[in-house]
């Protein structure tokens, strides 16, 4: 009797693995499957560009204060710890170098990414989300009218013009927030912290490399935010559990997509 | 030219293994006005789903101007869809924009017009549901009932030649539910369109409809003029006209006997 009853226990389990596993592998293939979609009725969001502008302020411009403020603290933070680790060396003039590597290559992209995903991609995952609890994705498609070209197109291209725009923000004001603790406050010269950060930050190496991250993150974190606004279920806690899970899996997806592009760069 | 806008043959439509519909069949000829009635979960509303193409039938036809819906590809679903306006339950209205930019909605999406063409259809279409005042109010400063008119504007934007009705007397006070039965009428015999009204009010559908479905247990049970079904002694259709508590369709969810429930429960 007890062996009956684990081996059903044990059957159940792997039952309700499969299951989810299923249910995974086939929510991958309609992510990708309205990723090619997209791609293809994207023509509609270029030659009518002001629907595209349009979320170029909602997704980019209106989240540029939060980007602003967290660049600039990062920025003062790293400088704080940079020359707290670089003196012990005797080499606090590096201190510029420090930040603006850190800044282009990881902090850059990444920490705008996860802003991103916090503020714009919950934003557009519940805006459409409401737009499917609302009919009004359906009452689109009913007068013949595309919502993927209409509604989720010029929000991707938003979210991919937005993401590498926004991310040289951050970087220019981290350097900046950076060089406001190193030079005035720390007394480091003005000329060694310019001039070294002149000397290393490299434009291909460093630079582009941390454009082409900020560009793959503005693809999957939008993605990630429209799919799943497409794919919530039309109720008010379907909306929420799906702004939750975007930015969980955001976040995941650019720290391990960060892991698997500096691999690659570091290697070419 | 066929006497028949929309027709259904042989219909059936099944959803997660449950037979919704089973051998459908209905004419909706030109110029009128005709009910689908039922109760709550009985399918009306797939009924006009399947009619606009947004889902496909398990079994049977479904004919819009002589063309079988689910056997065009997208393009011909969309051509078919432009002759077709809708009215959704809540009306539907795009949140985002103003009860002007609404009614234009489907004129900037699909045709060419000039923008000053476009001002004056859309104020002709707002004045004829009483709403030309209210265009430029956002779809949140409406009450239920204007809302619901601002929609059948956007619905007739187009002059289409079928106009479909999901629910739209729901949740209305009694004077809104007049005006939107008079503007139903109204608007059907002023477009020479084709009007398809989901329902279970049956007096104000009564009012209005040139013939009734009857549709309960996936089944056409009943169909006929108003007249003809207010005297029907079918006991599904006399519950249903009377408002009738218990009938064919039971007061109870289907349960287990009540006494040994209770029973069961104390000695549990």
């Amino acid at each position: 009797m007890i062996k009956s009853n684990l081996f059903v226990g044990i059957m159940q389990l792997l039952g309700g693995m499969g299951h989810r596993m299923i249910a995974r592998v086939w929510r991958l293939g309609a992510g990708a499957r309205l990723f090619f979609l997209t791609i293809t009725y994207s023509g509609e969001s270029f030659r009518r560009f002001h629907l595209t502008l349009r979320e170029i302020y909602f997704t980019g411009v209106m989240s540029l204060l939060i980007i602003v403020v967290s660049a600039f603290f990062v920025g003062m933070v790293l400088a704080l710890q940079g020359y707290n680790t670089l003196q012990k060396y005797g080499s606090s003039e590096a201190i510029g170098v420090l930040v603006a590597l850190s800044l282009v290559r990881e902090l850059g992209p990444v920490v705008t990414a996860l802003l991103f995903a916090g503020r714009a991609g919950t934003a557009i995952t519940a805006e459409i989300g409401l737009m499917k609890t609302t009919e009004q994705l359906s009452a689109m498609e009913m007068m013949a009218v595309n919502p993927i070209a209409r509604v989720v197109a010029p929000r991707f291209w938003a979210g991919v013009i937005s993401m590498p725009i926004l991310a040289a923000l951050f970087s220019m004001v981290g350097v900046l927030g950076g060089y406001l603790v190193a030079v005035p406050l720390i007394g480091v010269d003005d000329g060694a912290f310019w001039s070294q950060m002149q000397a290393n930050v490299d434009v291909r190496v460093d630079i582009i490399n941390g454009v082409i991250k900020s560009v793959v993150f503005g693809v999957a974190c939008t993605m990630i935010a429209l799919f799943e606004g497409f794919d919530a279920p039309p109720t008010a806690e379907g909306v929420s559990h799906a702004t939750t899970r975007t930015v969980v899996i955001s976040s995941l997806t650019v720290l391990g997509l960060d892991f698997v592009l500096t691999s690659f760069m570091l290697v070419v | 030219m066929a006497s028949n806008i929309v027709e259904i043959n042989n219909l059936s439509f099944g959803f997660k293994g449950r037979l919704l519909h089973q051998g459908i069949n209905m004419t909706f000829p030109r110029g009128k006005v005709v009910a689908i009635m039922g109760g709550s979960g009985s399918g009306k509303t797939t009924l006009l789903r399947l009619i606009g193409g947004q889902l496909r039938p398990s079994k049977g036809e479904v004919r819009v101007d002589g063309k079988v819906v689910h056997e065009q590809d997208r393009d011909g679903i969309y051509q078919l869809r432009r002759t077709m306006g809708m009215l959704f339950q809540h009306g539907a209205l795009f949140t985002d924009l103003s009860v002007f930019d609404n009614v234009a909605f489907p004129m900037r999406e699909l045709t060419d017009l000039p923008e000053s063409m476009i001002r004056d259809l859309v104020l002709m279409k707002l004045n004829a549901v009483g709403l030309r005042g209210a265009h430029q109010l956002m779809p949140t400063e409406l009450s239920g009932g204007m809302a619901r008119r601002v929609a059948l504007a956007r619905a007739v934007a187009l002059d289409p030649n079928i106009i479909m009705y999901d629910e739209p007397f729901a949740g209305l006070d009694p004077i809104s539910m007049g005006v939107i039965c008079a503007l139903i009428r109204s608007l059907n015999d002023a477009l020479g369109a084709t009007s398809i009204i989901v329902s279970h009010d049956v007096k104000e559908t009564f009012l209005i409809a040139d013939y009734v479905y009857f549709v309960a247990n996936g089944e056409v049970a009943a169909e006929g003029t108003p007249h003809d079904l207010m005297q029907s002694t079918l006991p599904f259709v006399h519950q249903f006209v009377h408002g009738e508590k218990d009938g064919p369709v039971p007061f109870h969810y289907p349960a287990t006997n009540y006494q040994s429930e209770l029973l069961n429960q104390r000695f549990n």
